[in-house]
């Protein structure tokens, strides 16, 4: 009886120990470790740890592992959500009519009640179509595109897995989801769906090559292909209030432009939106997708935006830099935030603006235009490289040779490019 | 941890047996970039990292799609998919050539004393790897680069057909 | 018997190598022949990666820097024999190896 009673004693007190030193962990985490470190930055971190601490270590890291899985998963599912409400909302704006705003305040439902529509319809699937493929093509496609997210330093201390070669692991789950559109378009057993596919698979590999290359110059320059080292080396103000960001360089001004029409064609968005143009091809390779099926290929289309998106805020934009100094008070991930918004309201504002492209013309833009600039843009960066001791009128001297490095072959091919195209001659018209 | 290359190796060997086996060219090549994963997923678990996302980015990203485009380029008509069942003999002379191989083999490294395992896995960052391919292999790299452009120029010259007219929306 | 971690990467391998070269030998489709020759690169690749992760030299990319190679030789090798495959294909109106035995194109 005593003994039992000492052992009980003794395991309550070492729990409470545990407790105790569980709450000093807690009190320290909740002291300045750093100075440029406020509250609210370490928020979400400290809200993780106070979850995950009791765990023994190896469940921790898994914990930690799953917490983000799922933040990333709530965050962009509610962002994917919205951004569809805002697009319908800002679409209609500029098209000069309300948008949707019966289902809730100003429209705020209007998600949900998709998200039950597209549930709630019948799931049809072609009578002669490759059953197990057309199940696949949507699951492995939001799957693939979820992947991106996981390399994308969303704060400063908000990074899902730090790797060496993180850059080249987005883009290879980035390349995984031309397989899925081509099961896609295969499986529907349709010759329409299967030569959509085809298109579409001919863009995204045509768009895949100006993608990469636009971020090479951001590799060479910052030595290094971790997100998190490539965001370091984009902090700092030049004269106390420019930002380091490499979108404020000749070579990153192009290689952002060149990246951001890429990223525009390979997440299918208008004006390159060929491959589903609704109002021409029937929805291309998806016409034999209904109800939540259909609904995932625009979840993964969405994923795909806003992971490209997070990538060249990443890359160009300075990550989660705050613009100028006296700003940084405002916690990096609202910093990492606005950026992301501010690029896809571009998106839709782009999708608002430009009527879509022919195939030819869009086959035309990439490998005439886009490559050939990429490359070229490629040795700006190095000519920068190589003269970053300049000083003095050596420095205006740099800046003019880059300026006359991009926009020079840009003006020339510009002119190549629609050499044949404009006027145009409506023949059968 | 050989659990895991246990779990990685029958996945791979399973699904890469499967794509040969089967008769629809579709599946097989779909079943393959699964098996090309699953080596990338080797690479990873050796600490590879650089190779496996290299091998991902190539083998699922770009062969696989111009394996389908060729699968989908050579055939008449839509069931064409299906190949013939190849004849007995074939498939047990190759069954017996490849099992034979795969006892020497077998044989040879269960029967070879391998050297100690380091301790510690080599750690290889993409700094180190760029550097050493920058600066004793240039030449090597230069030459790759060399052989990609040769290749991927044969290789449209060798699938580009000769426009029929010169006139092509004339109708 | 006590295998390594090694002893297990090259049995993984030398499968890998087996079921490619069945492939390649009892298919009579260009294609899958291809895939097969395909698997067997492969195969080469992870004793690479084997060695040098488990080598007794592990110091040096070596390993490494083979793979990358043999990765970018394997891709140049699928484009030109796809790209056989498709003239092959336009000759003769099939891609069955047995009746690709002619000279004259």
């Amino acid at each position: 009886m005593l003994q039992m009673t000492l052992a009980l004693s003794a395991s309550a007190c070492r729990s409470l120990l545990a407790g105790a030193s569980y709450l000093v962990e807690l009190a320290k985490a909740w002291r300045p470790a750093a100075s440029s470190d406020s509250l609210l930055e370490r928020a979400p971190v400290m809200l993780r740890d106070a979850v995950t601490g009791f765990l023994p270590e190896p469940w921790r890291w898994f914990a930690n592992s799953l917490i983000a899985i799922v933040a990333i998963l709530a965050v962009f599912g509610l962002l994917f959500a919205y951004l569809t409400l805002a697009e319908r909302k800002i679409l209609g704006r500029i098209q000069n009519r309300p948008g949707p705003n019966r289902t809730g305040w100003f429209g705020l439902l209007q998600p949900f009640a998709d998200g039950v529509k597209a549930l709630t319809k019948e799931d049809i699937v072609p009578a002669n179509a490759d059953r197990v493929l057309h199940f696949l093509a949507p699951v492995a496609l939001v799957a693939l595109s979820l992947l991106g997210f996981a390399v994308i330093p969303f704060g400063r201390q908000l990074v899902p897995i730090e790797l060496n070669a993180a850059v080249l692991y987005f883009f290879a789950a980035g390349a995984a989801t031309e397989l899925a559109v081509f099961m896609a378009g295969w499986a529907s057993h349709n010759k329409y769906s299967l030569l959509a596919a085809m298109r579409a698979l001919a863009q995204l590999i045509s768009y895949e090559l100006p993608l990469l290359l636009s971020f090479v110059p951001v590799v060479m320059l910052a030595g290094t292909l971790s997100t998190t080292e490539i965001v370091a080396a984009q902090g700092g103000w030049k004269w106390g209030f420019i930002p380091h960001w490499y979108v404020l360089t000749p070579w990153g001004f192009a290689g952002f432009a060149i990246f951001m029409v890429a990223a525009l064609a390979e997440s299918n968005r208008s004006p390159f939106d060929l491959p589903e143009a609704e109002s021409e091809l029937i929805a291309g390779h998806l016409t034999e997708y209904s109800g939540f099926k259909y609904a995932l290929f625009f979840m993964a289309e969405y994923f795909g935006m806003c992971a490209l998106s997070g990538m060249a805020v990443t890359l160009f934009l300075g990550g989660w830099q705050a613009p100028l100094p006296f700003l940084e008070f405002i916690p990096s991930y609202a910093w990492f935030a606005a950026k992301l918004l501010a690029l896809l309201l571009g998106f839709i504002w782009i999708r608002a603006t430009f009527p879509r492209l022919r195939m030819d013309q869009l086959t035309r833009l990439a490998w005439k235009f886009l490559v050939p600039l990429a490359l070229i843009n490629l040795g700006t960066a190095a000519f920068w490289s190589l003269t970053h001791d300049w000083a003095g009128p050596l420095q205006l001297a740099r800046w003019g040779v880059a300026a006359v490095l991009v926009v020079g072959p840009f003006v020339i091919m510009g002119r190549t490019l629609s050499a044949g195209v404009a006027p145009r001659k409506y023949r059968y018209a | 941890m050989i659990f895991v290359l246990t779990i990685i190796a029958f996945l791979t060997l399973a699904t890469a047996a499967v794509a040969l086996a089967l008769r629809n060219l579709i599946h097989s090549a779909l079943l393959l970039t699964v098996s090309w994963s699953g080596i990338a997923a080797f690479y990873l678990w050796a600490g590879a990292e650089f190779v496996a996302f290299a091998q991902i980015l190539i083998y699922v990203g770009a062969i696989s799609m111009v394996v389908l485009f060729a699968v989908l380029l050579t055939r008449r008509s839509r069931d064409d998919f299906a190949i013939a069942p190849e004849s007995v003999g074939r498939a047990v002379s190759a069954l017996i050539a490849g099992g034979a191989v795969l006892g020497v083999l077998f044989g040879a490294v269960v029967s070879t004393r391998l050297p100690d395992p380091p301790t510690s896995a080599p750690v290889v960052t993409v700094r180190r790897l760029g550097l050493q391919l920058m600066s004793p292999h240039a030449a090597a790299l230069l030459v790759v680069g060399a052989l990609l452009t040769v290749a991927l120029l044969g290789a449209v010259v060798l699938a580009a057909t000769a426009r029929r007219d010169a006139t092509e929306d004339a109708g | 018997m006590n295998l390594s971690p090694l002893h297990l990467c090259l049995l993984f391998s030398s499968a890998l190598f087996c079921i490619g070269l069945i492939g390649a030998l009892c298919r009579s489709n260009t294609i899958l022949v291809l895939l097969g020759v395909e698997l067997m690169l492969n195969a080469a690749n992870l004793n690479f990666i084997a060695f040098w992760r488990f080598g007794p030299a592990p110091s040096a990319e070596t390993g490494v820097i083979f793979v990358l190679f043999s990765i970018a030789v394997a891709a140049a090798e699928a484009a030109v024999g796809l790209a056989l495959v498709i003239s092959i294909y336009r000759h003769q109106q099939n891609i069955r190896l047995q009746e690709a035995n002619r000279l004259k194109g």
